[in-house]
């Protein structure tokens, strides 16, 4: 018991205490900032790459595209694991805004609005149509025009406050959309003999998937005019991917592997056919491996934070053992009191182990306290601060982030409150040893210098 | 710290009988204090036995010289040696904490207060029994340590110049609780340099370079 009440009193009878306190309570609270917002940026971000592309994808890297896709679809119609399927065409346009001398690189998705949001979220991300994704490729204001889906940031900037300037229906605004045909052996497709490279499509909504790159850059098309245009609509018709997503109870890793199970027998039974080494070029890919380059690029940045904040982890262990000599050794008097009153070495383990568990767990209580305090306000603060100082913690104007992430994770919290106590004892096992194994009557003579 | 041996105690031969008051005077670095702390288990003898009862000390298991130092030996030391974290209550009954568990502790602890109590009372420092240490004077706080060293009831009270820091009148005030101990059965071995206070113990002997020159009664 007296090690219950000791423990507590040099808690909170010792000033250089509350300094042991206030480093651990400091450390928990970057961290849990720190890894709190990193992994929801993290998590976010995968999520959205999810919704644009669905659980897996056939495809190709080649603008050529693969052949047949039509009756792969067939079979994976067929397959008991798949829930939606959409073929889609990826190729690289120019896009000029009518009455304007402009032109404006952009990548073209082809899709078929409803199958694709079947698949991915598209539909979730329009404006003006998120209710009814078939009608997105018809513009309200006359549904006799063919229409496309612009990428937001492609139709609109953002402003510094993350507002987009949205209006209450699209303006009619008509774009040429002029692309670079390509036949099945990967030459320019000439122009002419039907062939056509242009088309005028009319601005009729807005897509927001909250990645960047893909706001900035994509046109969505009809996935027969996007065809089309990139000269995969011949005798033998061409699609770049067909996105897939599962039935709820298939596992991603399970799924892609029956995915590639039946491709590999596809292209078994195409083998004979007059284009079938482009199906050479195709491969199956989870969403995860589909979108790695950019996914990896964040967890990467999520790891080197882990392993700074490692670092800030030994740095605590380093400063509570600085601290906990310091006390230990102001204690040299009550440690020979102890022993002369007959306290064993373990109990005198226990005791400092004990006052190290309590600066632990009230550093670590302090230090969530103030990170959910923190982290509760963090975007008024960061709206104060650009209100008052034009200071941004992520420029809006380049990062496509709305608010910052603040949803802590309570397994996070066990993780980083039991790491800070850990670190305590560990600051504390050296200098704790060593009092224990200390004569009595040293440290009795000790104190009395 | 030092690479260089100093034999403190040179062939010391002493029994103290139960219920005896026995004062050990010496010049200072005669080892009066060392002989003090090895009789109380709180250092070890390179070379010699002690025997407490017949049992040479040496033989004690570390269990049970943590034992002996709680339960059959009381020390009073000169600086007095109070936690200051504890109030004087806690203090004096912290040796009846020290050998319980918690759930020990929990059973005995309002008879241990009521003994703490009943000493504090004794020693004139009931009315303290709520206060810090620092609060009190120098007597005080010996009578405070007095009060622990008696609080397990040892069969030994050992006291390491327990007059050494205090005035002579309030000095002469704890000599007398000592005479009272004494009188009482409680055996006492105190360690002085001065001769007009050891002349209060039944025994005296002289310690001069670690080997006793002279016993007196």
């Amino acid at each position: 018991m007296y090690k219950v009440i000791l423990a507590i009193r040099y808690l909170v009878k010792r000033q250089i205490t509350y300094f042991a306190v206030a480093v651990v309570a400091f450390c928990v609270l970057i961290v849990v900032v720190v890894m709190t917002v990193m992994t929801g940026l993290v998590t976010d971000f995968k999520q959205k790459n999810y919704n644009f592309v669905g659980d897996c994808v056939v495809g190709t890297e080649s603008l050529v595209g693969f052949p047949y896709y039509e009756d792969f679809v067939n079979v994976l119609k067929e397959a008991d694991f798949v829930e939606a399927i959409s073929p889609v065409i990826k190729s690289y346009a120019l896009l000029t805004p009518h009455g304007r001398d402009l032109n404006i690189g952009v990548e073209i998705m082809g899709i078929d609005p409803v199958r694709h949001s079947q698949v991915t979220g598209f539909g979730k991300t329009l404006y003006y149509r998120r209710d009814d994704a078939a009608k997105a490729f018809v513009p309200s204001y006359d549904p006799n025009l063919l229409g496309c889906v612009l990428g937001i940031d492609l139709a609109m900037e953002r402003d510094a406050k993350s507002g987009y300037p949205y209006e209450t229906s699209p303006a009619e605004v008509a774009f040429s959309v002029t692309c670079f045909p390509l036949t099945a052996k990967g030459a320019l497709a000439k122009a002419g003999a039907g062939l056509i490279n242009t088309q005028t499509f009319y601005y009729s909504d807005i897509s927001h998937s909250g990645l960047a790159r893909v706001d900035g850059s994509t046109v969505y098309l009809p996935f027969e005019q996007a065809q089309l245009l990139c000269g995969m609509a011949g005798p033998i018709k061409r699609a770049n991917a067909i996105h897939i997503n599962f039935k709820p109870n298939v596992k991603l890793q399970a799924g892609c592997e029956k995915v590639t199970l039946l491709w590999h027998r596809f292209r078994q039974e195409k083998a004979r056919e007059e284009q079938a080494d482009l199906l050479a070029t195709v491969t199956v890919r989870s969403w995860k491996d589909y979108r790695r380059a950019f996914i990896a690029a964040m967890e990467k940045e999520q790891t080197m934070m882990i392993v700074m904040f490692g670092f800030v982890g030994v740095t605590t262990v380093f400063i509570v053992f600085v601290v906990f000599y310091m006390i230990i050794s102001h204690k040299t008097k009550d440690i020979g009191i102890l022993k002369s009153v007959g306290v064993s070495n373990i109990d005198i383990i226990e005791l400092f182990s004990g006052f190290a568990f309590l600066v632990g767990l009230s550093g670590a209580c302090i230090g969530l306290l103030g990170s959910s305090i923190f982290l509760l306000k963090i975007n008024r603060i960061e709206n104060w601060l650009f209100e008052h100082f034009q200071f941004q913690l992520w420029d809006r104007t380049i990062y496509a982030i709305g608010d910052i992430p603040n949803q802590m994770d309570l397994k996070v919290l066990l993780v980083i409150t039991c790491s800070a106590i850990v670190a305590c004892e560990l600051g504390a096992l050296v200098p704790t040893w060593q009092a224990a194994i200390s004569k009595p009557v040293e440290t009795l003579r000790v104190s009395q210098l | 710290m030092g690479a260089t041996e100093v034999k403190v105690l040179k062939g010391t031969d002493l029994a103290i009988r139960r219920g005896e008051f026995l004062a050990i005077v010496g010049a200072s670095g005669s080892g009066k204090s060392t002989l003090l702390h090895i009789l109380g288990a709180l250092d070890t003898p390179d070379k010699g036995t002690v025997r407490f009862e017949g049992r040479d000390l040496s033989q004690h298991s570390e269990r049970e010289l943590n034992k002996f130092r709680n339960k059959t030996v009381g020390f009073i030391f000169q600086f007095y040696h109070l936690l200051d974290e504890l109030n004087v209550l806690e203090n004096v009954f912290l040796p009846a904490m020290a050998s319980r568990s918690v759930l020990g502790w929990l059973a005995c602890r309002r008879r241990a207060k009521k003994r703490a109590a009943d000493l504090l009372a004794e020693l004139g420092l009931l009315e303290r029994a709520n206060h810090k240490p620092y609060q009190l004077s120098g007597g005080e706080r010996q009578r405070v340590a007095i009060g622990r060293a008696l609080m397990n009831e040892p069969r030994l009270l050992l006291a390491d110049e327990p007059t050494g820091n205090l005035d002579s009148a309030t000095g002469n005030g704890i000599l007398e609780v000592f005479e009272k101990l004494n009188r009482a059965g409680q055996s006492i071995i105190m360690v002085t340099h001065d001769e007009r206070i050891a002349r209060k113990a039944g025994r005296i002997i002289t310690l001069a370079d670690g080997k006793i020159k002279n016993l007196s009664s």
